[in-house]
């Protein structure tokens, strides 16, 4: 199911460290790693809570560690603060939020798409995010070795956002060999190389190496050395953490376009609605609708090319997703034509017919 | 001009002296608690280049960040706890020290304390208890005695105290003491056997604040806490003679536990080590 194949992309990308909070549906994820981690000389901590978890995977990184931790809604919830630390901190990890239904407990064990602009402003403060979003079990695997390569690439947290119907979804997949596995090292510089200035991605110092390596969530200056009240290295700090992930946002997009000539009518999805939109525009093309399909791989950086794009080739947007509409609500920022939510709450994915009807219906 | 300054030896060896004076209050307790811990660390010879301390938010929690040498990891507000345990388990042969205030510690990182101590990782905690929220003004905290006015409790404190280190004690930690500034040279003492013992320690430390807390009880200077320490203080050995009614209001002081319990993160490493000799084979 997903929720394994985000722990073996794990352990296939090095991941050694993971601590986590039992929840639905998420738990599969701890528990794979559980059993695999210490057969390959790896860690397995289960904690009080989802706050302690998202600490402690930050500290093993700087103890070394490649680190993950993986949650669903609530638990999402209570990590916001200490994304914004790993993110301050620069510190190179990812976090699964495998969506449920929410708000609050809602329905526990039926997936949804509700935590997405959660994912891109959850944390408070000016910043940036990367989350990716997988649409298959296979897709899963890939992309949670992307994330871990990414977050080194960057130095910063990368969330893996999938919803629970990709988490429990059983498909066959194929492991790569090893050596068809690319992996992003982590960057790394001489002693006197400040870890937190200096470059847009910094060398990264870590613990045990004699440098006396200070690291803090205040503002801080280029040697981690906090300093709280000076405007400029506050507005220098945050404007490179900031711009280190958006000057790189072609790098990091991510999307899968199939367009045809002629569309008026263009599908923009991504996670699990994409299998039932992907279903749909197939089906109405057969049945003689010139349609486009865009699946958003990389959610946040949001890939607004892609997005002017397609609205620049259609009339029309339709944006199935289930939640009510917090991805369409992003997709309108880019175009000034009409975009129109398929919003499906309650923890029942998209039927195929529903969108395809909407497809024709404006096609 | 600062590189004029001149620094007892020890200080050379574990301070960053580029960053003193410190920025703590006139007689604040996190001065002789500094000092205390630096004595301690000098004592025991430690090497300043395996020592990771990590803080969480409020005064104590500058004592090492960032006027010690060492790694250091300044969390988010009462997770100290839970980012030494990453840090312990990936990098066992490094003494993770975590120094932070009753807010922190016992406060909001309350169950991190707890759960800490039940698995036993080997990570030594110096809770600086001030009774109060003093870097935000002061303000109730879980360690304010009892019917005491604070900024938040204008008609006194309806709560009773924690007693963090019974707490500890009962969760499972291999050692727990309490002390006081007044009590400087056991103070020092108990660190050192914090930081020797294999498995979860914790000295609790009554420190004054005159500044924030001291006001609202009208006890404005270091010493008259000093003084109230040695008066409310009772050796462990001696209120375990005494009633309930008998400790109100009293500090108890001394080791109150001592064990030798398996310790965390040794038994995932023996979960490893069998991993490695069942593929060796």
């Amino acid at each position: 199911m997903g929720d394994e194949a985000a722990a073996y992309g794990a352990l296939y990308a090095g991941c050694n460290f993971f601590a986590g909070y039992p929840i639905t549906p998420a738990s599969e994820i701890a528990e794979v790693m559980a059993r695999e981690l210490p057969r390959s000389d790896g860690y397995y901590v289960q904690m009080e809570d989802e706050i302690s978890s998202i600490s402690a995977i930050i500290g093993a990184v700087w103890a070394g560690g490649k680190a993950m931790t993986a949650t669903s809604g609530p638990g999402f919830s209570l990590m916001q603060e200490n994304i914004g630390y790993a993110i301050m901190t620069e510190t190179p990890c990812v976090l699964v939020n495998v969506q449920r239904s929410g708000p609050s407990t809602g329905q526990a064990t039926k997936p949804a798409q509700g935590d997405v602009l959660q994912a891109r402003w959850g944390t408070h403060g000016d910043h940036e995010i990367i989350a990716l979003s997988p649409s298959s079990v296979q897709e899963t695997f890939s992309l949670t070795i992307e994330a871990f390569n990414l977050s080194e690439k960057y130095r910063t947290l990368v969330i893996l956002l999938m919803d629970g119907e990709i988490g429990h979804l059983r498909e066959n997949i194929t492991f790569p060999p090893l050596e068809e596995i690319t992996l992003q090292e982590r960057k790394t510089g001489p002693a006197d190389a400040p870890s937190f200035g200096g470059a847009a991605v910094p060398p990264m110092s870590t613990f045990g190496q004699g440098r006396f390596v200070h690291v803090t969530g205040s503002t801080h200056k280029e040697n981690g050395m906090r300093d709280v009240s000076t405007q400029s290295v506050h507005q220098e700090l945050v404007t490179r953490l900031c711009g280190k992930i958006r000057d790189a946002r072609g790098e990091i997009w991510r999307i899968e376009e199939d367009y045809m000539p002629g569309a008026k009518v263009g599908v923009l999805t991504y996670g699990a609605t994409a299998r039932p939109a992907k279903g749909a525009v197939l089906e109405a093309r057969r049945q003689g609708t010139a349609v486009d399909f865009l699946r958003l791989i990389s959610i946040w950086p949001f890939p607004e090319e892609a997005v002017r794009k397609l609205a620049d080739r259609v009339d029309v947007i339709l944006v199935p997703e289930m939640n009510l509409g917090q991805i369409s609500r992003e997709v309108e920022r880019f175009t000034s034509k009409p975009v129109l939510p398929i919003s499906r709450i309650g923890g029942v994915i998209h039927r195929v017919e529903e969108i395809k009807d909407e497809i024709i219906a404006n096609g | 001009m600062k590189e004029d300054k001149i620094f007892h030896p020890r200080a050379n060896k574990y301070l960053r002296t580029e960053m003193l004076p410190t920025a703590f209050c006139p007689g604040c307790g996190c001065g002789t608690v500094l000092n205390g811990f630096l004595q301690a660390l000098d004592e025991l010879k430690l090497d300043p280049k395996e020592l990771v301390f990590v803080t969480g938010i409020g005064c104590s929690s500058w004592i090492p960040s960032p006027y010690f040498k060492g790694d250091t990891l300044h969390t988010t507000h009462g997770r100290p706890i839970a980012f030494a345990t990453g840090v312990k388990v990936m990098k066992p042969d490094m003494k993770v020290i975590v120094i932070a205030g009753d807010g922190d510690i016992a406060g909001i990182g309350g169950n991190h304390l707890i759960h800490a101590a039940r698995r036993n990782i080997d990570i030594s905690v110096f809770m600086v208890n001030n009774w109060n929220y003093g870097m935000t003004g002061g303000q109730v905290s879980p360690t304010t005695p009892f019917g005491v006015r604070t900024g938040t409790t204008p008609y006194g404190s309806a709560e009773h105290q924690l007693e963090a280190a019974e707490v500890v004690a009962a969760a499972g930690a291999n050692y727990v003491a309490r002390w006081t500034t007044y009590h400087v040279f056991p103070m020092v003492k108990a660190m050192q056997e914090a930081l020797r013992v294999k498995g979860f320690s914790f000295v609790e430390i009554i420190a004054q604040c005159p500044v924030s807390y001291g006001k609202m009880v009208k006890m404005r200077r270091g010493s008259d806490f000093l003084k109230l320490y040695k008066e409310k203080s009772v050796k462990v050995e001696k209120a375990r003679q005494m009633s309930d009614e008998e400790l109100e209001g009293k500090i108890v002081v001394g080791k109150l536990k001592e064990r030798k319990r398996t310790e965390f993160v040794s038994t995932l490493r023996q979960i490893n080590e069998r991993f490695r000799q069942e593929l060796a084979n």
